[in-house]
Formats: C-alpha cells, sequence, structure tokens
C-alpha cells in the first residue's frame, strides 16, 4: 500500500472513530463501516483501529475473525452470499449453488481473480418462505431460479468500468 | 413491499393503534406498567420463554453503577433457520417495536435502548432510521417523553456481522461491547450485569410489540387468547413443504394440525418446530399443541412432505451448528463436529447401533455441559430424528453395495 493511501485509510479511521466514540463499544460499527467500504478490513487497518481505540491489535483480530459478515483476507467488490440452511435447501438451493459456481467460475469460498466476486455460503437469511435466498452486499434476492443468476450477476457487473475505483454497494 | 413480500393473514397487531400502549402506560406508576405485563403472563417471544414482568422487575430493582444507565435491549439478531417473523414485524410494525421498549424504559428507568439488527436485514436500516426519526419528531424519543418530567429516552441501532450466537443475550452484549460474540457465564444476569456491566433487559422484537399490544388493551384481554400456562397469541414464521408459507397468527395451544391446514400442508411427513434447535415432530404426534407446557418454540415452523429424506435433513442442521457454533466450550465446539460425523456415517451405511447409542450419549452430555442455549439445544433435533426415523437411517445401501 502506497503511503498516501495508508494515510487517507488512517485518517479515515481516525474520522470514525471520532463519529463513534474512543471506546471498545464503538469497535464493532468502526469495523462495520470499514468492511463496507474495502470489502475488507486488511491488517494495516486493524492496526491503526487498535492503536485509536487503544487496545492490542490481536484483540481486532479476534473480533475481526469471529464474524461471517468481516473479513481480513481481500474479498471481492461484490459478495454473493446463498443461504445453505433448510428452508432454501428444500426449496432447491443445490441447483442455484452450481449455477452460481458456472456463472463465477470460482467455488464457494473463493474470489474471482479480478477482485470483483466472492462466493460464500450464508446461514439463515430469514427468506425462508421465499427461498432460495441470495444476498449480494446489501441487497436480497428471493425465489432465485438457476437461470436468474446470469442476469444477477450481469447486473453486478455493469456497476464496473469508469466507477470501478469507487466502493460499490449494491 | 419488495423485498418483504412474506404472505400473512390479518394480524391482531392490525388492530392496535399505535400510541395508545405508551400513552396508556404514561399515566401508568412505573410498578403497575410493571405489573399489568406480568398480570398478561406474557413470556418472552424468543423461544426461551422467560416471563416479561419477571424480567423486568428485577432490572427496576438492580441498582445502577457509576451514574450511568440502565439499558434495553431489543433482540433483533433472528437467526433461528426458519424464523422471518421479526423481519415483518420490524417492516409493518416498527413503531409497536419501539413503542414497546419505550414502555420498558418507562418501567425500569433505562435512559438508552438499543436494537441489535442482525447483519443480513441491513436492507431494513434505513426503513427504522426513518421511523426512529419521525418518533423523534412526535416527542416519542428523546426529552420529556409525552410530557413527563425526568423521562428521556432514545434508541440507537447497532449491527450484527453474521453470528447465530449472537441472539443469546449475554453473545449480544458481548458484541454490543466490541467482543468475540462468545456468551458469558450466568449469573450475573443480565438484569443485574449486562450492557457496560449496568442493568440491561434483553427482549425479543415480538415480545416488544405484545407488550405494546397488552398496555393497549389491558392483561385481561391478552389473556382472553391462548391456554392457561402460555398467554396470549404468537406470530410462526412457517417454510417447508406447504402451499402458502408465510408468517401467521394463532393463540398458543394450537396444535400442529390445525396449523397444518391452514398452510396447506396436509401430506406432511413431519414437522420441525422451534427451528434447528427445536424438535422434530412426527406425523403421529401431530396433535401435540405447541405452548410452553408442550412444545415450545420461536416460532419457526418448518414443514417436510412425504419424499424428504429426514437424514438430510438432520445433516443441514448440523453443518449450521458446526458453523454457528462459537468454540468457546468443548461439548459445543467437539460435540456438534462429533454429531456431524456420526451422521456421515449413517449417510454410507456404516454406523452401527452401538456407536449410535454412544452418540446419543454424547447428545445428552452436550445438553448438560455446554455454556450456553447453542450447545444444550444442538442435539435437540438430531436426537428427534434419529429416534422417530431410525427405520428411515439405519442400514443405507451405498453406490459401492
Amino acid at each position: 500500500m502506497l503511503v498516501s493511501q495508508q494515510q487517507k485509510l488512517q485518517e479515515e479511521i481516525r474520522a470514525l472513530v471520532a463519529q463513534h466514540g474512543k471506546n471498545r463499544a464503538a469497535l464493532m460499527p468502526v469495523l462495520q463501516e470499514l468492511q463496507r467500504r474495502y470489502a475488507s478490513v486488511s491488517d494495516f487497518a486493524m492496526q491503526v483501529v487498535a492503536d485509536e481505540i487503544g487496545i492490542h491489535p490481536a484483540e481486532v483480530y479476534g473480533v475481526v475473525t469471529f464474524y461471517a459478515f468481516l473479513h481480513h483476507e481481500p474479498k471481492g467488490r461484490f459478495q454473493v452470499r446463498l443461504c445453505q440452511t433448510i428452508s432454501c435447501d428444500l426449496a432447491g438451493k443445490a441447483r442455484v449453488a452450481r449455477q452460481l459456481e458456472n456463472e463465477l467460475g470460482i467455488r464457494f469460498g473463493e474470489t474471482t481473480s479480478d477482485g470483483r466476486f466472492s462466493l460464500e455460503w450464508a446461514s439463515c437469511l430469514g427468506m425462508c418462505d421465499q427461498g432460495p435466498a441470495l444476498l449480494v452486499n446489501e441487497r436480497v434476492y428471493t425465489r432465485v431460479t438457476p437461470d436468474q443468476v446470469h442476469q444477477i450477476i450481469d447486473d453486478c457487473r455493469k456497476v464496473f468500468g469508469a466507477h470501478a475505483a469507487q466502493p460499490v454497494h449494491a | 413491499m419488495w423485498p418483504f413480500d412474506s404472505k400473512r393473514t390479518p394480524l391482531t397487531y392490525d388492530t392496535i393503534e399505535p400510541g395508545t400502549g405508551l400513552a396508556a402506560a404514561l399515566k401508568l406508576s412505573r410498578a403497575d406498567i410493571i405489573g399489568e405485563v406480568a398480570a398478561s403472563n406474557l413470556r418472552g417471544r424468543g423461544g426461551a420463554g422467560f416471563p416479561t414482568g419477571t424480567k423486568w422487575n428485577l432490572a427496576a430493582a438492580a441498582r445502577v453503577k457509576d451514574g450511568f444507565s440502565k439499558y434495553i435491549v431489543c433482540n433483533a439478531d433472528e437467526g433461528e433457520p426458519g424464523t422471518f417473523k421479526d423481519r415483518v414485524l420490524l417492516t409493518d410494525y416498527a413503531d409497536l417495536v419501539f413503542e414497546g421498549m419505550t414502555i420498558a424504559a418507562r418501567a425500569i428507568g433505562a435512559k438508552k435502548g438499543i436494537l441489535y439488527l442482525r447483519g443480513e436485514y441491513v436492507y431494513l436500516r434505513r426503513h427504522l432510521d426513518e421511523v426512529l426519526d419521525k418518533r423523534r419528531k412526535a416527542g416519542f424519543l428523546g426529552e420529556k417523553i409525552g410530557g413527563v418530567e425526568n423521562f428521556s429516552f432514545d434508541i440507537e441501532i447497532r449491527m450484527g456481522a453474521g453470528a447465530y450466537v449472537c441472539g443469546e443475550e449475554t453473545a449480544l452484549i458481548e458484541s454490543l461491547e466490541g467482543h468475540r460474540g462468545e456468551p458469558r457465564n450466568r449469573p450475573p444476569f443480565p438484569v443485574d450485569t449486562g450492557f457496560l456491566k449496568q442493568p440491561t433487559v434483553v427482549n425479543n422484537v415480538e415480545t416488544l410489540a405484545s407488550v405494546a399490544a397488552i398496555l393497549a388493551k389491558g392483561a385481561t384481554w391478552f389473556k382472553s387468547f391462548g391456554t392457561e400456562r402460555s398467554a396470549g397469541f404468537k406470530l410462526f414464521s412457517i417454510s417447508g413443504d406447504c402451499d402458502h408459507p408465510g408468517v401467521y397468527e394463532f393463540p398458543l395451544g394450537v396444535t400442529v394440525t390445525e396449523l397444518l391446514e391452514k398452510v396447506g400442508g396436509r401430506n406432511a411427513k413431519a414437522v420441525q418446530i422451534g427451528g434447528a434447535s427445536g424438535i422434530c415432530v412426527p406425523a403421529a404426534d401431530f396433535g401435540r399443541k405447541i405452548a410452553f407446557e408442550d412444545v415450545a418454540t420461536g416460532g419457526s415452523i418448518i414443514v417436510f412432505g412425504p419424499g424428504r429424506d429426514m437424514l438430510h435433513v438432520a445433516k443441514n442442521f448440523m453443518e449450521f451448528f458446526v458453523e454457528e457454533s462459537c468454540g468457546q466450550c468443548t461439548p459445543c465446539r467437539a460435540g456438534n463436529a462429533k454429531l456431524l460425523d456420526g451422521i456421515e456415517k449413517l449417510e454410507t451405511g456404516s454406523c452401527s447401533t452401538a456407536y449410535l447409542r454412544e452418540l446419543k450419549a454424547l447428545c445428552e452430555t452436550m445438553q448438560l455441559a455446554s455454556k450456553c442455549g447453542l450447545g444444550q439445544s444442538s442435539p435437540n433435533a438430531f436426537l428427534s430424528i434419529v429416534n422417530n426415523f431410525q427405520d428411515e437411517i439405519l442400514g443405507r445401501a451405498t453406490a459401492a453395495h
């Protein structure tokens, strides 16, 4: 990471800590916002957050690695999460899963080499009456059929291009 | 409205005018508010069924430490597989939920409320923030609510981050404090030592909506629904093999058969009541009642049609628990993995009856020795499926045979 980028991130984190409070209870909201902006919380970011809040970086690492929606390894701009729990399973999630892997060319748990998509399983998304359910960043898709998968992924791809450097929130 | 188009029948909550419950509460003394809730026999709607009035009484009596405040936490970390009624409540009845929190705050003397919203429901955040803003402008939140001196209260929304265990109240508090969501030892209970060591009431979304209804219409009215030991009406999230999945309201004490008739699931082979941590009821037992004195539930009902492979169902539940165990205590961390391993043996037809018996003994150990409700209840589905469908599960032929 360039020094100027590091400084920018440092300033962002300082502003976030100032906004949420310089205390331990502010840790989750700060990490969640970093996750939202950068699709992961890097080692450098975790170190700065720890310094700003005044706790050991291992504590921050412990928190980031505990929660399914926080990541310390780089993830795609679009995090595609397919519900794997029982009702979506009964509703036919297996074929949707297969088609997601086909469209993206990756397996579950992987990120595309262009850094655009990560594919993950999710535990129950609370859309059990409308499964199979899919969460793409902050947007939920219900009653997903295998033939809809291409369109869903394609809609995400349209966001890239001239604005690829901007954070993306669907 | 998209994406919240869960089918639902008209609910009793439709008949509650928002604001009437709070207005009625503000005319009562704090003790009388708690008295009304206690008289209604309302029990926690998240599934554990702790009497709400008792919880509030304990928190009201507890002392605030170092001049901070007591807290009201609304548990909107609805993560039990098959449950989505809180999503519907937060979408269509958010005012009633926030009103319930405000009434609770008045009753126990809290100045601050937190709604802990599961990360999977992030798309509800904007709507909920708007409802809160409107309530602030209308004077239902902030200083001197309803013109009552010394009654100031406000609500903040905090997001979860994809951890089922954070639905456990002490894990939820750990998460709010910026820690890993690992449950605490109890006692001390949150009503005494909760968020930031202050007395804290953690109530489920539906419990708080019911509180607003009870204050609006009275404890006697509420008790006219349900059974003697399970008062009131309850929302059920119904999914799986039925014609009309969605959110339904029934009085507690409804039988599985009655419920299945309503949702069009008459050929069902079994019904999972209470989600992954609940029990699997086979067709022979469909006369059982859904109530705290028989089969208790937070409202998750999953219907399994005649062709379903129950071992596959059990495997899905165990995979869920292996994924969601926080890993803090051994019975849960190692036990769930061992049970999943056992299911894989059953799948390949290589599990002896003696080994199955050992697995059942392990279930008992987990129920007794796990630290929190997750590990204590995770063997339920395994046990009820293995016991009721032993014939279907043992001696499977694999492709090699």
